[in-house]
């Protein structure tokens, strides 16, 4: 315990001297530092908050608890591979971060209208399913940090149908590496349509199970109405984007504004709400998970058979896989062509899979409106088989900052409410 | 192609695609890597159709910018034009502030000389003609190879107003590593250019507090930059070592 004439350290020692010293002492402000190891903080995100009696005055953020230098390690690692690390970086929207850095090396190569059709709408149907996942995450999490455990096992149960579907499709629940530079890693299973549609069905009452549950509770009103308030000015100024932006009443989608992977042929709404709460910002996320139903019920009207890979042999990888002996993922075809019929294509797939395809030279920035907001990666190429340097700009790390904006001179347990309204993963923030 | 190549090569010498003077170029490419096994000659056994293997990226492009058959160009035209308008001095003021304009891809890139960047940032986002109200951040590429301007600041900009897309460029070299910080035009930079600092030592001036962000307050070095030394892996087999990513055998 260290005492001086203005401060009192309270970190260990002696509680009674503690106590009895800052009784002596003149101290009235009263510093907390908030996690890095806290249940309630989202992950490893450490907040410094100064307090006066229970209302925050000072409310700063720390990260990099959880930096991998995902970003420095993609430049050691072939164009493909560099999914198999994206996909870690916001562990809750793994297929926006691969489909972000796939758009962006198609755009380097210059192959963006040649991805095939099945393609693009299998991309867009693990979109949605993996929007509908965050999104139950971010309102599990965000009750489970206001104390509520019914809405956290209800989020996770109904989030947990969403990684069946995934782990059926891709082999896994998480890390998925699925979308690949040209395509998808694989086409869909046999069955895995008549699964979704099962979702479909399940769906709609499981999310009116949750409105009834949260949208008029008087309590989670209480928790949530004009709490961590931002505007739309502040949105702006502070680059938040996604449905924090569309709970400040800007009805901005990437999915509209810019559409890629064919979002432009898909019918569906942007909820907006303009109270700029945490309150509207769980009605605009309750909101989109029914609008990406829709998306993908149209999705599987829109799913004709088709390659899911570019037909282009010096960039697509063997995409038409069959379930092998050893439990991994083969193609048949493939490997009787390349072992017993030609000697050019074993070589020509030796290179491609040890060496990686090459990528012309420049840079290219592609964004896609994940669950979080606007995620964006800038890749460059040096013309060599490997990215030069890749860079996220992942909204959780921008939407981080506006935590001073919406705590200060609010109250402690707002805090946490305001964190949790941010819906921050910290692989993204850090990567 | 060396770094004097960059003003902008137009119309490239006669056999210039001999195999020969291709591998040439190839070695004095931007960045020069040891090929497979080690070799010094280009590495490349794919026989890789359709793909360049080397070779600089576009370094400057004439106007229009506007190419009508590519959508994605949409309104480029417009948007140098309010920027030459809004830099004043007819014109003098854009041509002293902006040392090319390339669009590649479909993406419009603008080269800023630093000292113009804060000028250039503000006219992006008061203009009425212009209106880049969201800015996406920054992100710091290091070429060694470029001299005197070995650290590239890259800024993203959004307009929802007209929904188009931007990219500045601002490059300053090694020895001076001073690019001044728009935090006060779009204080969204503010992780975004602590971020630049902490992984390529980028001093953002201007910045209402500089430090690191990702790496710990005491390290030393950014580990972005690509002359940062990358550490090996001690294994437990006859005092072997794996070395660093840059020094195992790669193919180009």
């Amino acid at each position: 315990m260290t005492t001086t004439d203005t401060y009192v350290d309270a970190s260990g020692g002696d509680w009674d001297q503690v106590v009895s010293a800052a009784r002596e002492g003149a101290a009235e402000r009263l510093v907390v530092n908030m996690g890095p190891q806290h249940p309630s903080t989202h992950g490893v995100l450490r907040l410094i908050l100064t307090l006066d009696g229970e209302t925050v005055t000072e409310a700063r953020v720390g990260i990099g608890y959880l930096h991998t230098g995902i970003e420095k390690n993609m430049e050691f690692r072939t164009w493909t591979q560099g999914t198999t690390f994206v996909t870690r970086m916001d562990y809750l929207t793994p297929i926006f971060n691969e489909v972000a850095y796939c758009l962006a090396v198609e755009k380097l190569l210059g192959i963006t209208e040649r991805v095939p059709e099945r393609a693009d709408v299998i991309r867009v149907l693990m979109m949605e399913l993996n929007r509908m996942s965050s999104h139950f995450v971010a309102m599990a999490t965000f009750g489970m940090e206001l104390g509520a455990t019914t809405i956290m096992t209800n989020g996770f149960r109904e989030r947990e149908m969403i990684l069946d579907i995934f782990e059926m499709i891709t082999g896994l629940r998480m890390n998925h590496a699925y979308i690949r530079p040209g395509g998808v890693a694989q086409d869909l299973p046999p069955g895995a349509v008549g699964k979704i549609k099962e979702l479909l069905t399940e769906m709609p009452k499981r999310i009116r199970d949750m409105r009834r549950l949260l949208d008029a509770n008087p309590i989670y009103l209480k928790r949530t109405r004009d709490v961590a308030y931002l505007d739309l000015a502040g949105c702006m100024a502070l680059g938040v984007t996604g449905p924090l932006l569309r709970a400040s009443g800007l009805g901005w989608d990437l999915r509209k504004a810019k559409p890629y992977c064919g979002y432009e042929n898909y019918e569906f709404d942007i909820p907006v709400s303009d109270g700029g709460d945490v309150y509207a910002r769980y009605r605009v996320r309750v909101a989109e998970l029914e609008q990406s139903l829709r998306i993908i019920e149209q999705c599987l009207d829109r799913l004709k058979p088709g390659p899911v890979m570019i037909e282009d042999a010096k960039i697509g990888w063997p995409a038409q896989l069959a379930l092998g002996a050893d439990g991994l993922g083969n193609s048949p075809d493939h490997i009787a062509h390349i072992m017993g019929g030609s000697m050019e294509a074993l070589i020509h797939h030796f290179k491609l899979v040890t060496e990686g395809f090459r990528v012309p030279p420049g840079q290219a920035y592609a964004a896609v409106e994940s669950a979080k907001g606007e995620l964006g990666c800038h890749a460059v190429s040096d013309g060599g088989p490997r990215p030069y340097r890749v860079h996220f700009r992942d909204p959780s790390f921008t939407h981080l900052q506006a935590v001073a904006a919406m705590c200060e001179g609010g109250t402690v347990a707002d805090v946490i409410a305001a964190v949790a309204s941010i819906d921050p993963v910290m692989g993204g923030v850090d990567r | 192609m060396s770094p004097q190549d960059h003003k902008g090569q137009t119309n490239p010498p006669e056999g210039e695609n001999a195999p020969i003077r291709a591998g040439e170029q190839r070695l004095s490419s931007p960045v020069v890597r040891t090929g497979m096994f080690g070799s010094r000659t280009s590495g490349d056994t794919s026989g890789y159709g359709g793909l360049r293997v080397r070779g600089a990226p576009p370094m400057g492009t004439e106007p229009p910018y506007t190419d009508p058959d590519d959508p994605r160009t949409e309104g480029y035209d417009e948007i140098v034009t309010a920027l030459r308008h809004g830099l004043g001095a007819e014109g003098a003021g854009f041509a002293d502030a902006v040392e090319r304009v390339v669009v590649d891809r479909g993406e419009l890139t603008l080269h800023i000389r630093r000292d113009r960047l804060r000028d250039v940032a503000r006219r992006l986002r008061d203009d009425p003609a212009l209106r880049f109200e969201l800015c996406l951040g920054v992100s710091g590429v290091h070429y060694p190879s470029d001299e005197g301007r070995e650290l590239h600041a890259v800024y993203h900009f959004r307009s929802i107003t007209h929904n188009r897309e931007i990219r500045l460029e601002v490059t300053c070299p090694d020895a001076d590593p001073r690019v001044p910080s728009i935090v006060d035009v779009y204080p969204t930079n503010d992780w975004h250019e602590r971020e630049a600092w902490d992984f390529f030592g980028i001093v953002f001036e201007g910045h209402p507090a500089l430090t690191r962000i990702q790496m710990p307050d005491d390290w030393e070095g950014h580990p972005q930059r690509k002359d940062y030394p990358l550490g090996g892996i001690p294994v437990e087999y006859r005092g072997a070592k794996i070395p660093p990513p840059d020094e195992r055998r790669s193919y180009a």
